[in-house]
């Protein structure tokens, strides 16, 4: 069959689910119920944008949402399951109710390359999808070639970065429980922008948490390639000193080189190598291949710059780029709710603009993290963005976002319950 | 023609999913808000601005304002109640953890209107 055939029959195909759409719709219109939109990405932004497509356009747009992991896998939380506080249970959601509740086409598949110019997805599994818009929310990707010891499988299984939750959240945790007393856990940061700025310090709290209750005489380093502490920085600072003292070490201005994976060894530029029993290496970290692949990237090759009112990539027509692959306005972290935040802002400019109808013109969105630092004491950070009309971009208003007084038991409630309802909004 | 045969039964379970969808009510409250934006002044904030404004709330409050434990529901909140409520974390007379930090990225009228939105919601 030719590509051509194929296309149109693809067409034909869609025109079913329109049809089937239709005649249970009374408000539907021929012209709108025809709007297809793919998202690829099931991550926080893309599942988000995948749900809010369909619920802005009240059903009447058509959505496939293309991804290849069974099941969402949380990276928010998962530093409690790596300090041995929470199951992997606890991170890991059905996809399910995207589908049930809102009529969302799930695939099972990774995209490898996107036509811009035909508006189609080719999929690994060798099928080609039309869309209307295309909403990519690749996530991020690791710049290995910045660590050559890190080139090999067996290096990558042995220094393990625990940065996308799922596989590797375990084996670093069952690589803590494993380690002697008396052991050392060193951690890298690299330098900004990096997914979840208070991530890897909340990280050294939980790693420290669970030395103090299992492994009394073991020590947390933390080797950061920035000068200071990037998130939290004063509260960070003192629950480094008042409940980790023996126990935590921040080192600043620590940019790791390479590793030698056989010997667990991290090289810096500023020091001699260092061979912790366990090490966790984050390599420097980029958009998504997806976004470099085609071509999306367009920020130094690494990030993806985007219009704010829509999402809209300022490279490609028609396709809007989500989450930590953006290179993000002033102030906006790389961080899940901020992804979440994005999938709405893209969902209501995209069903606009396939009905033909104003984009809202003033997005505010706002973003919070909060970060554990011990069984029960969590701590936020939080900030408002909205679109400022003559900087063109999302600024964060003035007055608005702070942080905890400090880390305490009622807002690591609050951070479980935030847990709760972003996963019930992006998934539900 | 293998992909293609795979691609007809990926239309066919979208159809059906969508036809389940088709049957259940539209989600809460069902408006046009795009047809009524296009006759509205740019100084006034749409409808469609409204909504999306008032999604920026159920991260953590919930879809259609019915949120999971641990966080208040807004749905159906007196609209009154829930402006002084976001006034008094704007001014700090209300205690707050974190809920001063938002309010104060939202002007009076953006909390009106947001208000106003999750009060017609449903419980």
């Amino acid at each position: 069959m030719k590509r051509r055939q194929f296309v149109q029959t693809l067409s034909a195909a869609s025109a079913i689910g329109t049809v089937g759409l239709l005649s249970g719709c009374a408000t539907g219109t021929a012209g709108a119920g025809a709007a297809h939109v793919v998202v690829v990405g099931a991550g926080y932004g893309g599942a988000t944008a995948a749900k809010y497509t369909r619920l802005f356009s009240e059903g009447k747009v058509r959505v496939t949402l293309i991804e290849p992991n069974p099941k969402f896998i949380s990276c928010p939380i998962s530093n409690l399951v790596i300090g041995s506080l929470k199951n992997m249970d606890f991170l890991t959601h059905s996809y399910d109710r995207l589908q049930q509740n809102h009529g969302v086409r799930l695939v099972r598949d990774s995209v490898t390359s996107i036509d811009a110019a035909r508006r189609t997805v080719r999929l690994a599994g060798g099928s080609e999808i039309g869309y209307d818009r295309l909403i990519v929310s690749p996530g991020i990707d690791f710049m290995w070639e910045g660590l050559p010891g890190m080139a090999s499988a067996e290096a990558k299984a042995r220094m393990l970065h625990a940065w996308k939750a799922g596989e590797q959240t375990l084996a670093l945790r069952r690589q803590l429980e494993a380690m002697p007393d008396g052991g050392v856990y060193a951690i890298n940061i690299p330098a900004v922008p990096y997914r979840c700025p208070p991530g890897p310090y909340e990280r050294a709290c939980l790693v420290a948490n669970y030395f103090r209750k299992a492994k009394p005489r073991s020590k947390v380093i933390i080797f950061d390639a920035n000068a200071e502490i990037q998130s939290k920085r004063g509260l960070f600072t003192r629950v480094f000193e008042q409940q980790y003292k023996d126990i935590i070490e921040y080192r600043p201005g620590h940019l790791l080189t390479d590793v030698h994976a056989a010997s667990n060894a991290m090289r810096f530029e500023v020091q001699d190598e260092f061979r912790p029993a366990v090490a966790n290496v984050l390599p420097s970290m980029r958009a998504g291949d997806l976004a470099l692949r085609a071509g999306l990237a367009n920020i130094n090759n690494r990030w993806c710059e985007v219009n704010f009112q829509t999402f809209e990539s300022t490279v490609a027509p028609h396709i809007h780029v989500l989450g930590d692959a953006i290179q993000g306005s002033p102030g906006m972290p790389k961080s899940a709710h901020m992804a979440n935040q994005h999938g709405k802002v893209s969902a209501m400019a995209v069903v606009s603009l396939l009905q033909g109808q104003p984009v809202p013109q003033l997005p505010i969105i706002a973003n919070t993290c909060y970060s554990f630092v011990n069984d029960t004491d969590a701590m936020h950070v939080s900030s408002v963005h909205r679109w400022d009309a003559e900087r063109r971009t999302l600024l964060t208003v003035p007055g608005s976002g702070g942080v905890s007084v400090a880390p305490n038991a009622l807002e690591g409630h609050y951070a479980l319950g935030w847990a709760r309802n972003i996963w019930a909004d992006t998934l539900g | 023609m293998k992909s293609l045969v795979k691609f007809m039964a990926i239309g066919l379970l979208g159809a059906g999913a969508l036809a389940a969808q088709a049957q259940t009510p539209a989600a809460a409250p069902a408006a046009a808000p795009a047809r009524i934006a296009a006759a509205t002044p740019a100084a006034t904030p749409t409808p469609a601005q409204i909504r999306l404004w008032a999604t920026t709330c159920m991260t953590c409050h919930g879809s259609q304002g019915r949120a999971q434990p641990g966080m208040p529901s807004l749905a159906g909140m007196n609209r009154d109640d829930h402006i002084r409520q976001m006034m008094d974390f704007k001014t700090g007379s209300r205690p707050a953890t974190i809920m001063h930090h938002i309010a104060r990225g939202f002007n009076e009228e953006q909390i009106a209107a947001i208000a106003g939105y999750f009060a017609a919601l449903p419980r």
